[in-house]
């Protein structure tokens, strides 16, 4: 018995069953293949605008609890599942994933082959879909041929914070005072700087540079964050301002913004990076590690700065992981330090960017 | 760094805890070291294994696996390196042996992959507590204990509930869990005093805990990176080889799983592991599951159980679970090698550094052998019991789980199985046994809520009950709604295969899957590609499930698919898939595509590069058509099936292929009927004029009373299609013959029992080729027990020892004519009896069995001849002429080398059954003994076997009035051999009548002490000599006893006077005996 569809741009039709709202729900259709961390994936604001398909069929085993939440929403458009669990089991569980997203108005498909779904991604590249409810095949498919291009919209404006605030510890009683610009912050990257006794505050994305500088920041953080960095030159040109003045920690969109004030360029990746299970390699060490990843643009190093240099690659593909500054306090990663969900093999990035803020702050090392 | 030659220890013979994962994992090695222009040196003793044929190492030993020989193999072979950790414990018990003997510094052998303190603080107790505690690991607590006063001390620090573990034991008794101080007091004072040396453990105890294993891997730079995680349906309590599992988790959420594999990678980068590792973890369950201590708000307790610092039984699972091949990967990496320099040969572009994803559910069932053992303890704990496994792969649990219990080949079990009792009311078994999963089932038919299973099974999670729900819950749809395509279709979804859906909706399988066709219900097939689709992989390597996408699209080219052989289970073992995987070589070799069906995650034949594809599958009708008719696509060509070489589970498909009009080469299905029907066959030997010994096949009691009258006693009874001898008696009256025509005719489901007049000779084992013209007899194998022990039971010798040129002529004979006859082609086995005879009579030759396909022998005799036996086989199946390949019709000359191939048993594992050899088979595994003498190979296959008496020991000797005569020539032998006599009262009387010295030993019940089984716990025999007058009077005897405590306190014995007196004998004259490689044995 089939009451939704996935249909997608190229014509292909996947019937299922609703789970979570009714209705219809357009977006970039993406896959990612961790298996575990549904919930981080959810409010993860990066997907804004996306589809998301998770490629592990049994989805919701677990549960739901609020307390693992990386933002305020559910931030992708719509849910594609093989199996989303009726009898979840968890001593933390509070919800089925069902209810959370009917709770919240997310329309969701599962008993949905999302393998073909993924293959047919790989092989053709993310495009356009719908989950729907309401719709047949022809009425929908009709529909998306209008949708706007999602890397022509500036997905950031929809996910950033209005208003500055500061997170947990107040400035001046944390052993650094961090600035974040916000382009769609997981709530980990917070966690994770308050437990290096960072007091952060966060400032919406159109922050100008002057205003991040006015609060003397020991250090800025460059936070992750959906869309096309193209749409975003007004704030690769605050990024800029800021290089070189501050330590500055750039992560996924963060380090896009950061390369691209380096005069790097972007390109759109086929189907993107999005899983726990990424081999990132350190250009200086050569060591590997393995990194939670989400992102579906990455950096062109042909035009960077020569003060700059690749810092960590890609073993899959050999993409650009990570830049550096030779001289200048600068690190970016291409990943994701704060995994949630993911492997937590890349804290130490934020060990590193205390100790590049103590060093500017003349060694002094508390 | 590269060495330039490397040895590889392997594991051994099969038993309990070792199984044919080891084979894959040295295989994988040994290609792997080939990859890397490294020469490989591989020794063990399993002949019946892939690593040990000629070309997969550069050299090959089968020797017994001791650090005498294994110096004698260094010393002749000079190896840059040692490769511990691919032969299981017994591989890196000898290697740290061989470090401590100071062989490998003598001869400047370097130890690859990870480092021998490595391994000593992963194995040492303290050691590893010290590492857990540098690291801030949580570390099981426990102490201990000599005294009760320390016990209680021990308690009171630990916490409530702890378990009292007594040390050295049998089976674990005399320990028990306490939950008050009271409790603790009796349960350790009786600990204490169960213990020999009066030593408890004092331990917390997490029953119902979660048990979670992390396979996980690191190179020499330190980058490590987790394979696959898992988790067991059965909570902390039953060892992980009993527990069924499933990979990945599902209870764990991400902050679970990434702190466990977190800690997983700090540990194995503490120890510097340098290959595969094991880390096992209990994980707090829900509180109300199981209450403990601590806030559910903070990240949940663990614990850290046990490291494994080397590939293992989970690492196969993994590797198969995930495509990551994790043994190859191991020997890359002990090469110098680091993970982003090996290429992933999954998808050929990407690096191994990289962690598998995956979007499917696989479950792991273990196969207990209990359906052999039914007076065993079917209790599982801490001791592993199992002898085998299966894995299934599908994209929901619930149908993962189906096809697994489908894989199991338990009497056709499926999940709807129930005990009949169980409807009576009799309490359901929801501790841990090999039956709770179906007493979990039945429990939920009859309306138990999920918590109170939760409560009762003391902590299966909530989650995998509510799944079992859901598979009730469409029992009861099949049972009660009318069969439409949408009920159907989630039926399938759900794992029900269609004689079982036919069973709800009482249908007929076949009217099933015909309506499965006409709605266009078909599964696909999916890839098992390392990486949840991301990239293109090249892997052959499929699942079925029921999805709309079939990625198993038909290939060009002629293939034929090779039916393996399941799980590894007693009657049928490694051997089959030697047999299998060298079906599917020889395929490739013939220009076909070798097309693999297997459900066993511990074998070669799994192993993706294996075959040109690998269907990980149950090996049932159903599954074996909806896979030919994939490859056969939309055309009118179906592959053809070959079912000679999976043992009894692919030759039992011939019949059910037949009737679907699907074709099989080599033999066709009548003439495994004619061997197999015993009226056919009895006709047809009649036709030859070949004998038999007299019998009938019967369906009732009256006939088989009937028949043994007529034929005289003693008679052989036995079920017909069964393996291994399952449900054989010697049966020597007709009381006996009550009893035991019952339970054959249980065995046989229907089918007929056959009852035969036992004749008492040498049983002799011949395997043959045949093109349809020319048969091909590659040796012919003496046993050295007589008739009467299970020729899986039997040590057998190659070349015959006390044949003469008559008998052996008479058995070629036979052997010609019969395989002619029957007109199979490929692979036969035939049994005969061999009875004494006087001079100048004919030889008394007897056909006992005969069977149309590949046998347990098939890689003995291949090694041991050098006859490319399965090769020759599927050649001769495909059409091509024996002659024509440059081989005779009739014996293949005799080689210049005698090999012995002793059976090897895993009693000490499985309480409460019988070690006595008859003609029901209970060896888990051989070992082949080799040199040039029959002495010095008798003497090294008792050696590898575990099965040498020491020089001068003490054997207790218990005789029965039947054998007595003849033991008398072995008793003199061992009183000149200078072994001390024990003896039980009837025979020490013989004995001192000998007028030699024996010490008498009272019986077990008599009340005084030292008794026979005292002085056999107490250590002072080192072996045992035990006839039984008939076993059947049970546990109540002493003979009973006296095994059970040879096989506890692991010293040989010996149950029947033939073994013995091989034994003897080879052992009193201890000939220096040779170290060569297989290739120069062979010539």
């Amino acid at each position: 018995m089939s009451d939704a569809l996935l249909v997608l741009a190229d014509g292909s039709v996947f019937p299922g069953q609703s789970v979570g709202a009714q209705g219809t729900a357009d977006g970039e259709v993406v896959f990612n293949t961790s298996m575990t961390g549904y919930q981080e994936m959810l409010t993860d604001p990066s997907y804004a605008g996306q589809l998301l398909t998770l490629t592990y069929p049994l989805i919701g085993n677990y549960g739901m609890d609020e307390r693992v939440e990386e933002s305020s929403r559910i931030q992708p458009a719509g849910l594609i599942v093989r199996e989303a669990a009726v009898a979840p089991s968890h001593i933390r569980s509070h919800r089925t994933l069902r209810d959370y997203l009917a709770e919240r108005g997310v329309v969701a498909i599962e008993g949905v082959d999302t393998r073909a779904v993924t293959r047919r991604i790989r092989q053709h590249g993310v495009m356009p879909g719908t989950i729907t409810t309401a719709e047949t095949v022809e009425e929908a498919l009709a529909r998306l041929r209008k949708l706007a291009d999602y890397d022509g919209v500036n997905w950031v404006e929809t996910v950033t914070t209005d208003r500055v605030f500061d997170w947990s510890i107040p400035p001046g009683e944390g052993r650094y005072r961090v600035a974040l610009l916000d382009g769609g912050v997981k709530r980990n990257i917070l966690r994770s700087l308050e437990s290096r006794r960072c007091s952060v505050r966060v400032f919406p994305a159109e922050t100008p540079a002057e205003d991040l500088l006015r609060m003397h920041p020991d250090g800025i953080v460059l936070s992750p964050g959906p869309g096309d960095p193209r749409q975003l030159d007004g704030m690769a040109g605050e990024v800029g301002k800021l290089i070189g003045k501050v330590p500055v920690l750039g992560i996924c969109l963060g380090h896009q913004l950061a390369a691209r004030a380096l005069g790097a360029g972007t390109f759109k990746l086929p189907f993107g990076h999005r899983g726990g299970n990424h081999p990132v390699q350190d250009t200086l060490t050569g060591h590997v590690t393995i990194t939670a990843q989400n992102h579906g643009y990455a950096v062109d190093p042909d035009h960077l700065d020569p003060a700059a240099y690749v810092s960590h690659i890609n073993l899959n593909d050999q993409t650009v992981e990570g830049i550096a500054l030779k001289t200048e306090p600068l690190m970016t990663i291409q990943y994701h330090s704060e995994a949630c969900p993911g492997p937590l093999d890349n804290a130490y990035i934020f060990d590193r960017f205390v100790e590049m803020i103590a060093t500017v702050r003349g060694g002094v090392s508390a | 760094m590269k060495p330039a030659s490397v040895l590889i220890i392997g594991s051994g013979p099969i038993i309990i805890g070792q199984a044919a994962e080891f084979d894959y994992a040295g295989t994988q090695a040994c290609k792997a070291m080939r990859e890397e222009g490294v020469r490989s040196i591989l020794v063990n003793s399993n002949p019946a294994t892939i690593m040990t044929d000629l070309d997969v190492a550069d050299a090959v030993y089968v020797e017994p696996l001791t650090v005498a020989v294994l110096e004698r193999i260094i010393a002749r072979e000079r190896p840059e390196g040692l490769l511990p950790t691919l032969g299981g414990q017994t591989g890196l018990n000898l290697a740290v042996e061989l470090a401590k003997a100071g062989i490998l510094e003598k001869y400047n052998v370097r130890l690859l992959g990870t480092p021998l303190e490595a391994i000593r603080r992963a194995e040492d107790r303290e050691l590893f507590r010290d590492m857990l505690a540098k690291l801030g690991e949580p570390v099981l607590e426990s102490e201990i204990c000599v005294t009760l006063d320390e016990c209680v001390a021990a308690a009171e620090k630990i916490g409530l509930p702890v378990v009292v573990r007594p040390a050295y034991t049998l089976g674990g008794t005399g320990g028990g869990m306490a939950f008050t101080m009271e409790q603790l007091r009796t349960v350790a004072a009786g600990g204490l005093a169960a213990s020999p040396i009066t030593q408890v453990l004092v331990e917390k105890n997490l029953l119902g805990w979660k048990e979670v294993e992390y396979e996980v891997m690191r190179d020499g730079g330190g980058n490590c990176i987790t394979i696959c995680n898992m988790e067991n349906f059965d909570p902390m309590g039953v060892h992980t080889g009993d527990s069924i599992v499933v990979a990945p988790s599902q209870t764990l959420s991400d902050k679970d799983y990434q702190m466990l594999r977190s800690a997983a990678l700090r540990i194995i980068d503490e120890l510097g592991i340098e290959g595969g590792c094991n880390v096992q973890f209990s994980l707090a369950p829900r509180k109300d599951v199981r209450d403990w201590q601590g806030d559910p708000n903070e990240p949940l307790p663990y614990h850290v159980i046990e490291v494994n610092p080397r590939v293992s039984r989970s690492s196969a699972l993994a590797s198969k679970a995930t495509g990551y091949p994790i043994a190859r990967v191991a020997a890359k990496i002990a090469c110098g090698k680091r993970l982003h320099e090996i290429s992933n040969a999954v998808t050929r572009k990407t690096t191994a550094a990289f962690e598998p994803a995956l979007d499917y559910c696989v479950v792991k069932i273990p196969r207990w052998p209990f359906d052999k053992f039914a007076l065993g303890d079917r209790t599982l704990g801490t001791q592993m019991k199992a002898t085998g496994e299966v894995m299934a792969i599908d994209r929901s649990f619930e149908a993962a789980l189906n096809k697994a219990v489908r894989s199991l080949e338990v009497g056709g079990r499926s999940l709807l199985w129930e005990k009949p009792e169980w409807r009576t009311g009799a309490p359901l078994p929801l501790h841990a046994t090999d039956e709770r999963l179906w007493a979990l089932m039945a429990a939920l038919r009859q309306g138990a809520e999920t918590m109170d299973l939760a409560h009762q099974t003391n902590g299966v999670d909530p989650w995998f009950i509510e799944r079992l729900r859901n598979i009730v819950a469409m029992e009861k749809r099949l049972l009660t709604e009318p069969l439409l395509p949408d009920l159907l279709r989630a039926a399938k979804r759900h794992g029900f295969s269609d004689e079982m859906v036919g069973q709800l909706a009482d249908r007929l399988p076949e009217q099933i899957r015909a309506q499965r066709h006409e709605w266009g219900i078909r599964p696909v097939y999916k890839m098992v590609d390392t990486c949840a689709a991301e990239f293109d992989a090249a892997t052959p390597y499929f699942y079925s499930t029921y999805e709309t996408e079939n990625e198993a699209t038909p290939e060009s080219g002629a293939g034929a698919v090779v039916i393996g052989s399941g799980p590894i289970r007693i009657g049928q073992g490694i051997e089959f898939d030697y047999a299998s995987v060298h079906a599917a070589w020889a395929l490739q070799t013939a220009g076909l595509r070798s097309i693999m069906v297997n459900s066993n995650p511990e074998t070669v034949s799994t192993d993706f590069d294996t075959s040109d594809r690998l269907y990980f599958e149950p090996l049932d009708e159903e599954s074996i058509r909806d896979i030919i008719e994939n490859e056969g696509g939309d055309g009118d060509e179906l592959p053809a099936s070959i079912v000679q070489f999976g043992g009894q589970t692919a030759i039992n498909l011939a019949g059910p292929l037949r009737r679907a009009g699907l074709p099989i080469i080599g033999s066709s299905a009548e003439s495994i009927d004619t061997a197999e029907d015993r009226r056919l066959f009895e006709r047809f030997l009649q036709g030859l004029g070949i004998p038999q010994p007299p019998g009938a096949a019967i369906m009732d009691i009256e006939e088989a009373m009937k028949t043994a009258q007529a034929i005289g006693y003693p008679v052989l009874v036995r079920p017909s299609y069964v393996l291994g001898g399952r449900a054989m008696e010697i049966v020597q009256n007709a009381t006996e013959l009550v009893t035991f025509v019952a339970a054959a005719a249980e065995a046989a489901q229907g089918k007929p029992i056959l009852i035969d007049k036992f004749l008492e000779g040498s049983e002799v084992e011949v395997d043959a080729i045949c093109d349809g013209e020319t048969v091909l007899i590659p040796g012919i194998m003496e046993h050295i027990e007589r008739a009467g022990v299970h020729s899986g039971d039997s040590m057998a010798v190659y070349p015959p020892v006390h044949l003469d040129a008559d008998e052996r002529q008479t058995i070629v004979d036979y052997t010609r004519r019969i395989v002619l006859g029957l007109g199979a082609i490929g692979l036969t086995n035939i049994q005969y009896v061999v009875l004494p005879r006087k001079e100048g009579e004919p030889a008394r030759v007897f056909v006992l069995e005969v069977n149309p396909r590949a046998s347990r022998t098939v890689p003995f005799l291949s090694k041991v001849t050098g006859v490319p036996m399965v090769q020759l086989a599927v050649s001769a199946m495909l059409g091509r002429k024996l002659k024509d390949q440059g081989y005779p019709d009739g014996a293949w000359p005799e080689r210049n080398l005698v090999a012995v191939k002793a059976p090897v048993f895993s009693m000490s594992k499985l309480t409460g059954v019988d070690t006595y050899l008859g003609p029901e088979m209970k060896s888990t595994g051989e070992v082949m003994g080799i040199d040039r003498t029959f002495e010095a190979a008798v003497a090294k296959a008792l050696i590898a076997a575990d099965m040498a008496l020491k020089p001068n020991a003490a054997i207790l000797l218990s005789i029965s009035d039947r054998t007595k005569t003849d033991a008398l020539p072995l008793i003199r032998l061992l009183s000149e051999a200078g072994y001390r006599l024990y003896a039980t009262e009837g025979t020490s009387t013989m004995i001192e009548a000998l007028g030699l010295e024996v010490t008498s030993v009272t019986k077990r019940l008599s009340g005084s002490h030292p008794n026979v089984v005292d002085v056999i716990m107490e250590g002072t025999v080192q072996g045992v000599i035990n006839t039984s007058e008939n076993r059947y009077t049970g546990s109540l005897r002493d003979g009973f006893h006296i095994r059970r405590a040879a096989a506890e306190k692991r010293i040989p014995c010996f149950t029947s006077i033939d073994t013995a007196r091989a034994a003897i004998q080879a052992l009193a004259n201890p000939s220096e005996y040779e170290v060569e490689t297989l290739r120069e044995y062979v010539g």
